[in-house]
């Protein structure tokens, strides 16, 4: 039996997501298999309920991305009664979604990723000078002197030096796969520090669009915003402003820090730029309707479907086709009435638990059968991968100009060709390269809020259709929303006023997917696949190219040998959030 | 709120999570000081959930915090665990409570950036039952007094109260 190593988290409750390794003798990945280790189940709860409340359920599936999940509900519960939002509401939401995903982004980027590459420790050897001087070249950002580098270093120090475990005595340093000058370590430990107080700035748009952070609330038919300029109870001038300065801040962090960070560190990770593909497929259900939800042509993400990496043929996927829209339970602790090989489309979706894994406490997940909480979903039979990289390749397919720009810009400081956007390090540039387009947007959408305001078209709700009794007796509707993880969808059947079925189908089920009926891996387990480390006791390759998903994935490592036998524990660290 | 300046609030802070029967001790402890206190000025009771990194900007506007939290400090549930400011682990591989981790960074972020509070005090109890599910178990449940009483303690030194 090769070795086989495990990742799984151990000591944050938050953590859902186990990998399972098996080596070759060289410690190069030969198969990997990703289980969900909790269970949602929110679907079985709504069951019965108003679906009008049901956002308010499932935005309570996560605590970091609280939005997401909202908007997917709502959007679902308008579909199937045919709602429309004003155009107000609509430019508020897409506020509201561009916002988390620049927070959410920036944060991925330094507080979980960017220490899988940089070396906190290396950071103490940095001449503050060369950091300063490297700073002034690359960005107009204001904390740039040498003196400031060296007051961040002497913190650093001050704090390894006490011999204090802390969150800079936590990671792997000093590891081989390390590649960066001390000076650039410097630069980004300066930078992970400054987030924490630009990310407690930032989301004041929530706060004040959604009443409050983190699950702000939402409304079927619009937002729960009423816009009137001399009320002190609704979206008001001084909240405006208040707004505007958010997204300034917004905004200098992306075009000063992170897209100029991104760009100083990639180059020296140039070996992830053709390692971690995984599928080559990828969907996007869409994002950023600038007129009726339904209206396609008016998205800034299209919706589409990438097949074996072909950007010449953008498909179309359409989440009512029930013939192509899948989840299957092959391997999955679930049962279906049909049978274990049955693929379910969502509104015909059964929830049903089926644990036959071990009892917890083990070792190995019994990876020939069922071993994961999550479904395999799957488009036309085929896994996918969702996510930034999704998104910029079809942004990128289709021609988005600011996409298209900035893309090449990046391809050519790194003098690559397109086809390195499909590995690791082109997921994590991808997330970069549409925070910014997701940066501009956000200022063109309150340009055009305002405009709205000038205009007096203020409404932020339609009503028409409140009532239960106006609706339909069966009613089916799809929600969309593409979360920073990727393509979420929620599928709903509302019946007599009441909700019959609900399924959510979540970034991570999709990357984070088991093997399917035709033993199909998903796209972790395809992307882990050949990566080859440098000491299997502290698998910071398989970190990096996870966290490149951005999953919801805790911090700590347990590795066992292949006779069990426990090859020590590993702290990661730095991993503050849950993610969905 | 007591329109107290950032950087002088006071303020006692339950954590945890209150699905998992013991892992909610901080707050089952809120209700008793949250009566207990209604009369002093000056003293905010809050529920910080399991928040994290949220409640960084809170941390960082106190001079005073008092923690209440289940800990794992490796002794048999239901002790009772007190914590001066140069006990508590900062950050720690080692679990100190079950939702801790996270806390304990943003109680390292605030020290990094130089805003950990001059008055931070922990107190709370090993938990003896942390599974799914309401209410304390029968370990912890009659410590609620106790952890209350040892809070207002505390209050008391630092002349709060």
């Amino acid at each position: 039996m090769s070795p086989r190593i495990v990742i799984d988290p151990i000591t944050r409750i938050e953590g859902h997501l186990r990998i399972e390794a098996n080596l070759d003798a060289g410690n190069t990945i030969t198969e990997a298999y990703s289980s969900g280790t909790m269970v949602r189940g929110i679907e079985k709860i709504l069951i019965g309920r108003d679906p009008r409340d049901a956002w308010a359920f499932t935005q309570r599936a996560c605590g970091v991305c609280t939005t997401v999940h909202a908007i997917a509900s709502i959007r679902s519960v308008e579909d199937a009664l045919g709602i429309k939002i004003p155009k107000a509401a609509n430019i508020l939401r897409n506020m509201i979604i561009a916002q988390q995903y620049i927070h959410d982004h920036v944060m991925h980027f330094y507080i979980l990723h960017a220490l899988d590459f940089v070396d906190v420790v290396s950071a103490l050897k940095a001449d503050p000078k060369k950091t300063s001087e490297i700073q002034q070249a690359i960005s107009g950002w204001p904390n740039s002197s040498p003196a400031y580098f060296a007051g961040v270093q002497k913190k650093v120090n001050e704090i390894v030096e006490s011999g204090q475990l802390s969150l800079f005595s936590n990671g792997f340093w000093g590891h081989p796969a390390y590649k960066l000058p001390p000076e650039i370590n410097l630069l980004a430990v300066a930078h992970y520090l400054e987030c924490i107080d630009w990310q407690s700035q930032v989301t004041k748009i929530h706060t004040i669009l959604g009443g409050k952070n983190p699950h702000p609330n939402f409304l079927v038919g619009g937002v729960p915003m009423p816009i009137e300029m001399d009320s002190d109870q609704a979206l008001n001038a001084e909240r405006l402003s208040v707004i505007a300065d958010s997204i300034k801040k917004l905004n200098d962090f992306i075009d000063m820090v992170y897209l100029p960070d991104l760009l100083a560190v990639a180059p020296y990770y140039l070996e992830y730029a053709s390692l971690g593909e995984g599928l080559g497929n990828f969907l996007t259900w869409g994002e950023f309707p600038m007129g009726d939800a339904d209206d396609l042509s008016k998205f800034v993400v299209p919706r589409a479907a990438i097949l074996g990496r072909d950007l010449k043929n953008i498909i179309v996927p359409d989440p009512r086709d029930a013939a192509k829209m899948k989840e299957f339970i092959t391997r999955s602790w679930y049962s279906y009435r049909e049978g274990d090989d049955a693929g379910l489309f969502p509104w015909q979706g059964e929830t049903v638990f089926n644990y036959t894994g071990p009892k917890p406490p083990y070792e190995h997940l019994n990876v020939e059968g069922k071993y994961s909480w999550l479904k395999a979903p799957r488009w036309n039979e085929k896994p996918m991968e969702v996510g930034p990289l999704a998104r910029v390749l079809v942004m990128y397919a289709t021609g988005h100009e600011v996409t298209v720009a900035l893309a090449n810009a990046v391809l050519k400081k790194l003098n690559a060709p397109v086809s390195v956007l499909f590995s690791t390090l082109g997921r994590t540039a991808a997330r970069a390269i549409e925070t910014k387009v997701f940066g501009d947007l956000l200022t063109e959408l309150y340009d055009d809020l305002i405009a709205e305001i000038k205009a007096g078209r203020t409404a932020t709700f339609n009503g028409e259709k409140w009532e239960p009794r106006t609706w339909p007796r069966h009613a089916e509707g799809f929600g969309f929303m593409e979360a920073p993880r990727g393509a979420l969808g929620h599928w709903i059947v509302i019946e007599g006023g009441k909700i019959k079925n609900y399924q959510m189908v979540v970034p991570t089920t999709w990357n984070g997917s088991p093997r399917d009926h035709k033993n199909q891996p998903g796209a972790f387990e395809a992307a882990l696949v050949g990566i080859r480390m440098a000491n299997p006791e502290q698998p910071l390759e398989i970190l990096r190219t996870i966290h490149s998903f951005d999953p919801c994935l805790a911090c700590a490592i347990h590795m066992v040998d292949a006779n069990g036998h426990s090859l020590g524990e590993v702290g990661t660290g730095f991993n503050v959030f849950c993610r969905p | 709120m007591t329109g107290m300046a950032d950087g002088n609030r006071r303020i006692v802070l339950g954590l945890g999570n209150t699905l998992n029967r013991d892992e909610g001790l901080g707050i089952h402890c809120l209700a008793p000081l949250r009566e207990r206190l209604k009369d002093v000025a000056g003293v905010e009771v809050l529920d910080g959930g399991v928040l994290g990194l949220d409640l960084l900007p809170l941390v960082e506007s106190c001079s005073h915090l008092l923690i209440l939290d289940a800990v794992d400090a490796g002794q048999p549930p239901g002790a009772v665990v007190e914590l001066g400011r140069e006990d508590i682990p900062l950050f720690s591989r080692v679990k100190l409570s079950w939702h801790q981790v996270s806390f304990q960074e943003v109680l390292q972020f605030a020290e990094v950036r130089g805003h950990l509070p001059a008055h931070l005090h922990l107190v709370g109890a090993q938990p003896a039952d942390i599974s799914t599910g309401y209410g304390l178990s029968p370990v912890l449940a009659p410590l609620v007094p106790e952890i209350a009483a040892r809070a207002v303690a505390v209050l008391e030194r630092w002349g709060l109260v």
